[in-house]
């Protein structure tokens, strides 16, 4: 690792006085190479310093920040998520576990139990893809900012099966799946104490907008909480992953499954895919399919198909379209 | 832990009133001439906040700096520039070798110590982050020279091949034991999903653990 200073932050106002740019401004091949950025648990900065991707000057750890790591839930408003929460403490939380069952999964599969006591939720949804190119340094890859995608007919077994025209990664969060399915919001706080709240979807950013950022956060911006609306009473949820192994792993394939049932007809329903795109992806063809169907084999089934259908699965990714298929179907059919 | 939650309320009044003067609990610390665990009288519980407390001095490096690391009971003095990780502090600055550095990326769990009563990847935290947290490593499992059960039972059940992954199976267990006295198979399976063996122990992992578990 490079030498860097070290900045322990005990307040926002604190942390937004040394911090000189995100992460993935500092990487981009044009980006200030003299940096000062945030750190929460560290998990995915410091990878990204030892693999010398980033070489911060200075380290302003935000973990210490008093508040941060506040949760607090309503029936009326619904469930909010400190930046700092932990992901061990979102895997054990019992109201995330009653209310959020899809999310509640997502957690418990994501990292290690070891990794999820370090990681934060905003350093979660803050992290850059794990694809290989981007992760070594001899490759300029365009996720980076410039250069070419060498998944596109590379080692491309892991990559993306769709919306992978210019860059073939996939996010990294699997916690970001339920979220999104749950039509959470992201609450970011500017260094002028002005707060917006965003939706899952505008918080991301697709490669073929932007390749330089995964999401929209700039270095006076932190992420204060995320936000995840009450469910009804009628709601159901359902979240699959598949790894190369059983034990953990990354996500080949994950689906969050979040509908308004009444009796075993989907009143509403929301279909998010995880590692299948750049970003986390709603699926409109599969939840378009299943909304107001009665839930049966074909029903569950027919949806999993149509979230597959726009699929552009590369050299050596093909079989996870196949896994799509499957958990999608097999993720609807656990709501009934 | 569990052993600071019967602290005299004295005592948390006290600290909280060095706090709220500005006083920082390290000083404090210092001033009052504790080293040892045993006879430190504050607790992460009697914070604002619970998380790692930062050291007195908030910001330092690039260079080296002095730092005090509470580990297995005892407050080492170290000097470490930011970029030491826990890992390296534990083996090279404290000959702590027991602690296994394989990835050091997160992916194997070969280096899991307690951040207090947490298992977390030392490879992966800076020993300048620790703060007045208390590390407990693979050596300081044992009491009065008496192996911690699931170490017996590693041995028992011959839970270790080549040994590089045993410091942190052993770590992960062990803590499993201690707030789960009486796991089931999945629970113990659950508990080392991120403890990856390439030596294939698994299985007697698994029997060790539920060995030393019927035992305690
Ligand atoms: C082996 C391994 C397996 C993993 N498996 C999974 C998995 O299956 N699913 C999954 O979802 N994740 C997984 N992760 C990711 C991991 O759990 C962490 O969530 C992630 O690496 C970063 O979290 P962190 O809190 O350590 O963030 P950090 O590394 O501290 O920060 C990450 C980035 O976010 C920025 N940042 C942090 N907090 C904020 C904030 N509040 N506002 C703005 N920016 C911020 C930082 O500047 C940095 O750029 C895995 C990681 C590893 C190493
Ligand atoms: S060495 Fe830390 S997780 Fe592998
Ligand atoms: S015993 Fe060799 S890696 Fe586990």
């Amino acid at each position: 690792m490079n030498r860097f200073s070290w900045f322990d932050a005990t307040s926002i106002k604190e942390a937004f006085e040394q911090v000189t740019a995100t992460v993935s401004e500092h990487i981009q091949p044009k980006g200030p190479k003299d940096a000062a950025v945030f750190k929460t648990g560290g998990v995915d900065l410091l990878d990204l310093v030892k693999e010398g991707l980033a070489n911060p000057s200075r380290i302003v750890n935000i973990r210490n920040i008093p508040g941060l790591d506040e949760k607090s839930f309503d029936k009326k408003s619904g469930l909010r998520l400190g930046a700092n929460v932990t992901l061990a403490e979102m895997a054990e939380d019992p109201v995330i576990r009653e209310n959020y069952l899809a999310l509640h999964l997502a957690v418990n599969h994501a990292a290690t139990p070891q990794l999820r006591n370090m990681s934060t939720l905003g350093g979660n949804l803050a992290q850059r893809t794990r694809c290989w190119y981007f992760r070594s340094l001899d490759h300029e890859c365009f996720r980076k900012g410039t250069g070419t995608c060498f998944a596109q007919d590379g080692e491309n077994e892991f990559h993306a099966i769709m919306r992978n025209e210019d860059c073939a990664s996939v996010h990294a969060s699997s916690v970001a799946t339920a979220l999104m399915a749950f039509n959470a919001t992201v609450e970011i706080t500017n260094s002028k104490g002005e707060q917006k709240t965003v939706t899952m979807e505008e918080f991301f950013i697709h490669p073929s907008d932007d390749s330089r950022y995964e999401c929209i956060l700039k270095s006076d911006e932190l992420i204060t909480a995320v936000i995840v609306p009450p469910v009804s009473s009628g709601t159901k949820s359902a979240y699959i992953k598949q790894g190369a192994r059983e034990s953990y792993d990354w996500a080949i394939a994950d689906v969050a499954v979040v509908a308004e049932m009444s009796g075993s007809t989907c009143k509403k329903v929301e279909i998010v895919l995880g590692a299948a795109a750049p970003i986390p992806f709603k699926s409109m063809e599969a939840i378009g399919q299943l909304k107001g169907k009665t839930i049966n084999d074909t029903t569950a089934g027919n949806a999993a198909r149509a979230a597959m259908e726009k699929a552009t699965p590369l050299t050596k990714n093909g079989y996870k379209v196949d896994v799509f298929n499957a958990i999608i179907k097999r993720a609807i059919l656990q709501l009934v | 832990m569990k052993d600071k939650s019967n602290q005299s309320h004295s005592a948390e009044a006290e600290t909280e009133a060095l706090v709220n003067k500005n006083v920082s609990r390290r000083s404090f610390l210092k001033g009052a001439g504790l080293t040892t665990a045993g006879t430190v009288m504050v607790s992460s519980g009697v914070m604002a906040f619970d998380r790692p407390k930062p050291q007195a001095k908030k910001a330092i490096g690039p260079g080296a700096t002095t730092i005090n690391l509470r580990v297995n009971g005892k407050t080492r003095t170290i000097a470490v520039e930011p970029r030491t990780t826990l890992a390296t502090a534990l083996r090279e600055h404290l000959q702590l070798t027991g602690t296994k550095i394989v990835c050091d990326r997160g992916s194997c769990s070969a280096c899991t110590v307690w951040l207090d009563d947490q298992p977390v990847n030392s490879c992966l935290m800076l020993a300048v982050e620790v703060g007045d947290s208390e590390i407990t490593t693979v050596e300081g499992l044992s009491k009065n020279g008496q192996l911690h059960p699931v170490q017996e039972a590693f041995i028992e059940h011959d839970a270790t091949q080549c040994g590089f992954c045993t410091p942190g199976m052993v770590m992960t267990t062990a803590h499993l034991l201690r707030n789960n006295p009486d796991p089931s198979l999945e629970d113990v399976r659950h508990a080392v999903r991120g403890n990856l063996c390439r030596c294939g122990t698994h299985p007697n992992v698994f029997k060790a653990t539920m060995a030393a578990a019927k035992k305690s």
